[in-house]
This record gives structure tokens, sequence and C-alpha cells, in this order.
């Protein structure tokens, strides 16, 4: 048991969390009665699938994805974000081995002269920011439906004078079988 | 990402998700779905997200908070569920 929470549980943590919320939002949605309910319970899907996106972009001992003036800075960190090309090979973060050689005997001659000078930054000590960037866009989206579904229920609370789904729906029953 | 705020941010968005969807009075749960909003903002500037931090603070938190109480201004406060 202890294995299993250390192998599975706690390095996907935030994926067993995502999956959790989503199942929250979805019985939200589907057994809730009351219209302002499902849609709360549709916002907390939307955070849900922005949650698993942001956690693919997640690296262990990374930093935020914002670099200093030039690229030069390197941040207030223990870390080595900028690496010294003319001195050292590149760092093994994580394992991983990463390849710099290629890219330095074709580009290095000309960029060593800008004012980035000799530092490279290393992406393994920085989130992955390409998630984030598609995230902003579903925020923006998601709040935009929020307005719009809030919007159509108080209409709805205007023709019927409930915002609950059984008295709607025995309303609408009522008008058909009369009309 | 440090694993003890994230475990302990995201046992209080659950808590708060749960919270905000089983309350009876609509105002309470529009409140409680902004610190559910607020919650995940931290998630996400713990995760390095400071950009979708910062838009979440504004717009998912503050807009959607402003916009259900409004609605729930122009309705009903009560709710059967």
């Amino acid at each position: 048991m202890a294995e299993f929470i250390h192998d599975h549980i706690q390095p996907y943590f935030n994926y067993w969390v995502y999956v959790i919320i989503m199942m929250i939002g979805l019985w939200a949605l589907i057994a809730k009665n009351n219209l302002i309910k499902k849609l709360i319970g549709l916002s907390i899907f939307q955070t849900a699938i922005i949650l698993f996106y942001v956690s693919m972009g997640v690296k262990d001992g990374a930093t935020i994805p914002i670099l200093g003036h030039h690229g030069s800075s390197p941040p207030a960190s223990e870390h080595r974000l900028f690496e010294d090309l003319d001195e050292e090979e590149p760092k093994k973060a994580h394992g991983k081995p990463v390849d710099h050689h290629a890219a330095d005997d074709e580009h290095g001659e000309d960029h060593t002269h800008g004012h980035a000078g000799h530092h490279k930054t290393n992406p393994d000590l920085i989130a992955n920011p390409l998630p984030h960037v598609l995230m902003l866009t579903a925020i923006v989206v998601g709040v935009a439906t929020l307005g719009v579904a809030l919007a159509i229920s108080q209409m709805i609370f205007k023709e019927f004078g409930s915002l609950e789904e059984d008295e709607i729906l025995e309303e609408i029953k009522a008008s058909a079988s009369d009309g | 990402m440090i694993f003890a705020f994230d475990i302990i941010i995201l046992v209080f968005l659950v808590v708060a998700a749960l919270i905000s969807l089983n309350v009876k009075d609509l105002l309470s749960a529009s409140m409680i779905y902004g610190i559910y909003g607020f919650l995940i903002c931290l998630l996400w500037a713990e995760m390095g997200a400071v950009d979708v931090a910062f838009t979440e603070a504004s717009v998912g938190a503050g807009v959607s908070t402003v916009l259900l109480v409004a609605t729930v201004f122009n309705t009903r406060r009560r709710s059967s569920d």
C-alpha cells in the first residue's frame, strides 16, 4: 500500500485530484436541480481541465518561465538556470541528458557577440509555458460562457418565475398541454 | 513545485468545490465559488504558471463571482438542493 502511494499517487497527485474535481463538476451538472448550481458545476469542470493541462507543464525544480534582461541575468535562485558554455559541458538535469552540442556547432559563433554573450538558457529548469498560454484562452472563454449562461437563466426566471429544473419542466408541460 | 503546499491547496480545493455545490443559499454558493477561484489561483502561481494565476484572479475569481452575485440579486436566493 505504501509502495503504491509512493509510486502512483504521490508523483501524479495533481492528476488524481483533477479527476476528482472533474467528477464533482460532472455530478453537479447532472444531479443538481437549480440552474445556478449547474453553472457553478460547469465552471468547476472547466477549472479541472485547466488543472490537467497546467500540470503537464510542471517540471521538478523548475522556476517560472520569465527570463532576465536579454536572458543574461540569472535569477536569485540556487538552481543553475544559465550555463557558461565556454567552460562546461551541458548539465544533466533529472537524469535526462541535454544535448546542446549540435546547435552550438552551427550557431555558436554568431551568438557569442551579442548581449546574451556566453550564456544559454537550460530549458529543464523552466516550466513549460505552452500549456499556460493555451489555458489563458480557456479561462477567458469559460467566463464568457458563464456570463451568457447566467443571462439566459435570468431570462428563464423572467419567463417561468423559477430557477428549479423540475418546476420549469412542469411549467413547459402544462403550457404544452393547454395550447 | 512544492509538494506540501500543493497537497494542502488541492485538499482545500476539493472541500471548497463540495461546499459550494451543497450549500442551499445561492449567495453563499457564489461566495464560496469565489474562494475556490482564488485557491486555484494560488495553485497556478505555485505550479509556475504566473500568467494563468493573474488571469484567474482577475477574470476567473473576480468577474465570475460578480456575474453570479448579479444573477442571484436579479432572481431568487434560495435553492432546493
